[in-house]
């Protein structure tokens, strides 16, 4: 018995798409996101091409500043559907953060509450969310849909019309501009955005709770076998996207400065759809932030070219997404099937 | 009826006489069967275990037993000479009690590196440090003589190399006791070699293993003693080096003596005269990697053909193919003498070929539905979708099959997922029957049904055959095969290995020979 | 271990051992859909009690100018439009699957007819209407084939391949419009949503009819049980022989072209083709019915009743809240108390503690593994 041999395992050679993936350990699980990655230099080439001053510092900055909000909406989007699940409430989440922190202001509260006190509304109304998903065992779907219910009705309750936000320390945050003076310019709006995606990426990569977000998401039964904390994780990915959303609330009242019960309306499927496009199977288990960020860069290049092209009226953005969205994931259910029937 | 157990410990131990794991007086009851009832069992450090029995014998549900899905009614568990209860396999594992199973439950989506070693990654600074965490990996998988990249996904190596991994973790949490669940059911001879190095070098450190199997070879290669379960009773531990094959498989299967005096009057079928030359459907080379060796078979109407051996030994897998509920890699399939290829039930269906699954839960049962519409399901298929079976046909047919199978609660309307699983079957039955097919492929029809029933069915089966039926009848039950078959074809380890005409002379113990021998006599 | 087979029968007595189970009643699937729909009925009576309180005259019927008019007939034509969704969505969610695209769907048809009728000599002509209303459907017709080959043969996810269209569908319902709100005279069109034949509703009557139409189809030939079949169990059902494939890609046929002629409808209410707000959220209103009347997300046994309930409650809900003064940001709220309670009475662990308390009254022996 030769026990201390060494033995070579190689990976089944009857598969050519094995003999590749063995050459390419890394490549298969990063697949979609270089798929997003393409499109996106793709877009700016055509661009850059088409149109002047499109690769400038400014439109480039416009897209971070225009679209902070939603990135960390994504974000918080991603972390849910790695775990399979979904989360259809953060538009109205989004319009509920903006009306408390502007009704607060009206009652003369400073900032320094009303600012955390309309993010937390988010962090509630995902714990509740979790709360139904995982003790409930109601689908997600559903349980998201009644919080997105929820967070409209108390929109309404609270500010039936437009609330103007006049508070300075918001004014100073929406008007302060860090950077070079000619275009590339940066917003603390743009500076949050950017570090929520730095703590995602750690706490993905880096900890145990990410670890096990991944593991629920590719096989919640085994995950729960090995010993991980299945319960306790799957209620915090859905406190994780309400507390993102209650922030993407607050970056989008400062960038429109007013409470709005109708804002956010479609929000969370542009979330969706940037998470998806970003690479994240929506069966859950793959996927990145970072992938969700381009994603986000995807939707506002589309949005800026249809700008830029000038003739072309906005609703091709519509239907541009759509097909977009369209080509993801037939990509990815090729790919799943590819890998099933090893 | 329990056969005097060796005491002493397993020989080629090198660790201490207490044993690691002590069962004793286990009961387990569920509303209507007594699924464990009075079970011993031990496990020595540094050992190798078998634990043998058939289907429904209790060898999983000793197992839940052991690490906590199932409470038990009475009786101790002493792990460590420390009486316990666990709640769940979490805290089984904690306790040094890790299972792995034939899914191998890891998440493919990961790398090896995080596979093996998720939940207890190295952290440093509050965050984990992947390249100690990716070193540990190896580490562990080099312990066990498996060299493979730790960065590698898990999902682009073999499910054997992924079960090598899955063990390892199970080191990761310092298992002392590692229960493998069937572990070789899908692995080539090479692929069982390298685990079964891997079980030695466990074996070596001290590791109690606790094996499940159901291939008769690899249990006397690998294991140093073995426990029989039978019926929910334990028939004996014995030293495997000191039980014969036939003997085991005479333990395994037993005789029910209650279903012998019963059904002992009755004559064995005559073996017919070929009505016709062409068989109604003839397999030639038909296989399926990892699932059946390729095979031949004959099946002519008006003849039942038995498909005997063991769990495991591939006769469902045999079925599917013939059904076309699995795709075959090889060989050819011929439908009264013309090349058919059956590429989905639906076609075998339009073929006259119906297929009654064992599994009658997930692949039978339409749980919502009524007994009624479950029974009709079969022929309004084939009718389609725009034209109803009538109602007093559909009533004529479900009142008939209810009478003659004995369905209970004798109610049409009746929500069939709250049948019991013996009327279940028969509902299922009585589904293809009144489809009125040509070749019948049954699959453990008379599993949890009661006897006067069980009498019923083979009876039904019988008539049908005698009316010109061709049958192919898989049972567990040796005694039930040999009385209803004209021929039997017998099956071990995913091939068959032998096929005879059912003559008076054959008898179980020729057959059990047979699956023992592995058809090399 | 892996299959949990049923214990040997050596020692395991058959199902003699039911002696006190009740008889079952003879309609053992309406008492089901009687228990399920027991407090929806109940909210719909609450809710119309309160208005009549409220507004004495809201129950009365009366006849002007030869048509029925009044509170109830109200309710009913503003049902019509939800209600054809509503059928459709019903159809896919027994197959365990979801449609997202309706909204989008009845934006496009809106824009389609309207678009050949304003751009067609005669606008006014009742063979001018029908081309248009027919075409509208044919492309309704189509996106279903879409989303029904999605589903069924590339295997998406139902709420995936359903969000596409449910993106891309108002830019191509703008496409067709030109971006502008298209708006039409034409007398037949109109008719649609505001005339009244025989004294009822057109609207009412239309949807109707389709309401009976689907119940006659799904219960009168095979398609309903084979639908249930697929949603409950596809893999028992797709052994048994049903056509598992093409009973998934027909529900979303119907459940586009429902939502076609919904968008139809809807479009001849306002006179016009606004692509924007056609059928917004009405896959949510939708869904929420469909729930509401019994059917079960996870699919199976559906209720075309149940769904109808739960239609009427949600219009009478928004009307009731009108004439109680109560305001109309009042109603999002109340939809989510309601969808909360539903989703909390029929989940899984819910239903288990109820259904724990019925089995220990009637000792069914429980099948489990060995």
């Amino acid at each position: 018995m030769a026990t201390q041999q060494i033995v070579e395992i190689e990976p089944e050679a009857g598969s050519r798409s094995g003999a590749l993936t063995t050459r390419w350990q890394l490549d298969r699980r990063y697949l979609p996101v270089l798929g997003t990655l393409v499109v996106l230099v793709l877009m700016l080439v055509i661009g850059g091409s088409r149109y002047d001053n499109f690769l400038s510092g400014r439109v480039m900055a416009n897209l971070l500043i225009n679209n902070g909000f939603l990135i960390v909406l994504a974000v918080g989007m991603t972390f849910v559907i790695l775990t399979g699940g979904i989360d259809l409430s953060v538009g109205a989440v989004v319009a509920l953060s903006t009306c408390l922190s502007a009704w607060m202001f009206t009652r003369g509260w400073s900032a320094a509450v009303a600012i955390p006190a309309s993010i937390l509304v988010g962090t509630l109304i995902g714990y509740l969310v979790g709360l139904m998903v995982h003790v409930f065992e109601i689908q997600p779907f559903i349980a998201t849909l009644a919080a997105m219910f929820l967070a409209r009705g108390l929109c309404y309750l609270v500010a039936p019309e437009s609330i103007p936000i006049t508070d300075p320390t918001v004014v100073a945050l929406s008007q302060t501009r860090w950077g070079s003076a000619d275009g590339l310019v940066i917003t603390p709006s743009g500076v949050i955005a950017l570090v929520v995606v730095a703590v995602a990426f750690v706490l993905l990569h880096y900890t145990r709770f990410g670890r096990t977000v991944y593991a629920i998401g590719g096989n919640e039964q085994s995950a729960r076998l090995m010993g991980l904390p299945v319960a306790r994780t799957k209620v915090l990915v859905y406190v994780i996207s309400g507390t993102c959303a209650g922030l993407g609330g607050f970056l989008f009242a400062v960038f429109s400065r007013s409470g709005y019960s109708l804002t956010g309306v479609g929000m969370e499927l542009d979330a969706i759809a940037a998470v998806v496009i970003g690479g994240t199977l929506l069966t859950g288990g793959s996927g990145f932030v970072l992938g969700s960020v381009l994603g986000v860069a995807v939707l506002g290049l589309i949005q800026t070219i249809i700008t830029f092209e000038g003739t072309l009226s906005s609703w091709w953005t519509k239907i541009v997404i759509g097909a977009l969205l369209l080509v993801f994931v037939v990509l990815q259910r090729l790919l799943v099937v590819r890998r099933r029937s090893r | 009826m329990t056969d005097a157990a060796a005491t002493t410990s397993p020989a080629g131990a090198t660790s201490p006489g207490a044993p690691v794991v002590e069962m004793t007086g286990i009961s387990i009851t569920f509303p209507g069967v007594k699924a464990l009832d009075g079970v011993d069992f031990r496990l020595f450090p540094g050992e190798v275990h078998a634990l043998m029995g058939e289907n429904g014998a209790g060898k999983s549900t000793l197992i839940k037993a052991l690490t906590g899905v199932y409470a038990i009614d009475s009786g101790r568990i002493v792990v460590d000479g420390q009486e316990r209860a666990f709640a769940g396999p979490a805290e089984a594992q904690t306790a040094g009690i890790s299972t792995v199973y034939q899914e191998v439950n890891l998440c493919d989506n990961l790398s090896v590196a995080e596979n093996v070693m998720l939940g207890h990654e190295v952290r440093r600074a509050g965050g984990i440090d992947w390249r100690a965490t990716r070193a540990a990996a190896r580490e562990h998988l080099r312990a066990l003589d498996v060299d493979i990249n730790p960065s590698s996904s898990l999902s682009s190596h073999s499910l054997a190399v992924q079960q090598l991994v899955a063990i390892s973790r199970a080191m990761v949490v310092d298992a002392r006791v590692l229960i493998l669940d069937e572990p070789t059911s899908s692995l080539d001879a090479d692929e069982v070699a390298k685990l079964f190095d891997v079980v030695r070098t466990l074996r070596a450190r001290g590791v109690a293993i606790l094996f499940v199997s159901h291939f008769l070879d690899q249990v006397y290669a690998i294991s140093d003693r073995m426990t029989v379960l039978r019926n929910g009773r334990l028939v004996g531990e014995y030293r495997t080096a000191e039980l014969e094959r036939v003997d085991l498989v005479q333990k395994m299967i037993g005789r029910s003596l209650e279903v012998l005096e019963r059904l002992e009057e009755a004559p064995k079928p005559q073996v017919a005269e070929r009505r016709d030359a062409t068989p109604y459907l003839q397999a030639i080379g038909l296989g399926r990697k990892g699932s059946i060796e390729p095979f031949d078979l004959d099946v002519y109407p008006g003849e039942v053909v038995g498909l005997a051996g063991l769990l495991g030994s591939g006769r469902t897998e045999l079925a599917r193919l013939l059904y076309g509920a699995d795709r075959a890699d090889t060989g050819s399939l011929h439908v009264e003498g013309d090349p058919t290829r059956l590429r989905s039930p639906r076609s075998a269906l339009e073929h006259g070929i119906v297929y009654s699954s064992e599994s009658r839960k997930t692949e039978g049962i339409i749980g919502d539905l009524t007994v009624r519409e479950n029974i009709v399901l079969g022929i309004q298929a084939e009718r389609g979708w725009l034209r109803r079976v009538p109602q007093r046909r559909a009533d004529e047919v479900v009142d008939q099959y209810i009478r003659t199978l004995g369905i209970r609660p004798a109610n049409p309307d009746a929500i069939a997922g709250n049948l019991s699983g013996g009327n279940q079957q028969k509902v299922l039955l009585a589904r293809w029957l009144a489809t009125a097919p040509r070749l019948l492929l049954l699959d453990e029809p008379t599993r949890g049904i009661d006897v006067g029933a069980k009498a019923e069915i083979q009876r039904l089966v019988a008539e049908l055959a005698a009316d010109g039926m061709a049958v192919v009848f898989i049972s567990a039950e040796l005694e039930e095969v040999l009385r209803l078959s004209h021929r039997l074809a017998v099956l071990r380890d995913r091939r068959k290995v032998a096929e005879l005409a059912n003559t008076d002379d054959v008898t179980t113990d020729v057959v059990v020979d047979l699956i023992a021998s592995g058809g090399q006599q | 271990m892996s299959a949990d087979p049923t214990p040997s029968p050596a020692t395991a007595p058959d199902e003699a051992t039911l002696p006190g189970s009740p008889a079952q009643p003879r309609f053992s699937v309406g008492g089901l859909v009687r228990h399920r729909l027991f407090w929806p009925l109940v909210a719909l009576v609450v809710l119309l009690v309160a208005s009549v309180l409220k507004s004495p005259q809201f129950l009365q019927v009366t006849v002007l100018d030869g048509h029925l008019f009044g509170g109830p007939v109200d309710i009913l034509r503003r049902s019509a439009v939800l209600l054809l969704v509503a059928l459709g969505m019903t159809l896919v969610i027994a197959t365990r699957g979801i449609d997202l695209s309706v909204g989008a769907v009845m934006a496009i048809a809106g824009a389609v007819a309207l678009t050949q009728i304003a751009t067609s000599p005669s606008p006014g002509s009742v063979t001018t209407v029908t081309t248009a209303i027919l075409t509208a459907l044919a492309v309704c017709l189509l996106v279903g084939v879409f989303n029904g080959f999605m589903v069924s043969v590339v295997g998406i996810q139902p709420i995936v391949a359903t969000l596409v269209i449910m993106t891309a569908g108002r830019g191509i319902a703008m496409l067709i419009t030109g971006g502008q709100i298209t708006t039409v005279t034409s007398a037949p069109y109109k008719t649609l949503a505001s005339g009244f034949w025989l004294g009822l509703p057109v609207a009412a009557l239309i949807a109707a009819f389709f309401f009976a139409v689907t119940a006659a189809v799904t219960r009168r030939t095979a398609l309903g049980v084979l639908i249930e079949s697929v949603g409950i169990n596809p893999t028992a059902s797709r052994l048994a022989g049903v056509r598992a494939r093409t009973i998934i890609w027909t529900v979303y046929v119907v459940c586009a072209l429902f939502a076609g002629i919904a968008g139809i409808l809807q479009s001849s209410n306002i006179m016009a083709a606004d692509s924007n707000n056609a059928g917004l959220f009405i896959e949510l209103d939708a869904i929420l019915a469909v729930v509401i009347g019994g059917t079960s997300l996870a699919g199976g046994k559906f209720s075309l009743t149940g769904t109808l309930v739960g239609v009427l409650v949600i219009t009478t809900l928004t009307l009731s809240i009108t004439i109680l003064g109560i305001p109309v940001s009042a109603v999002s709220l109340f939809k989510a108390l309601v969808v909360i309670a539903v989703c909390l009475l029929q989940s899984p662990v819910v239903r288990r503690k109820m259904r724990a308390r019925r089995r220990a009254q009637s000792a069914v022996p429980v099948e489990v593994a060995a």
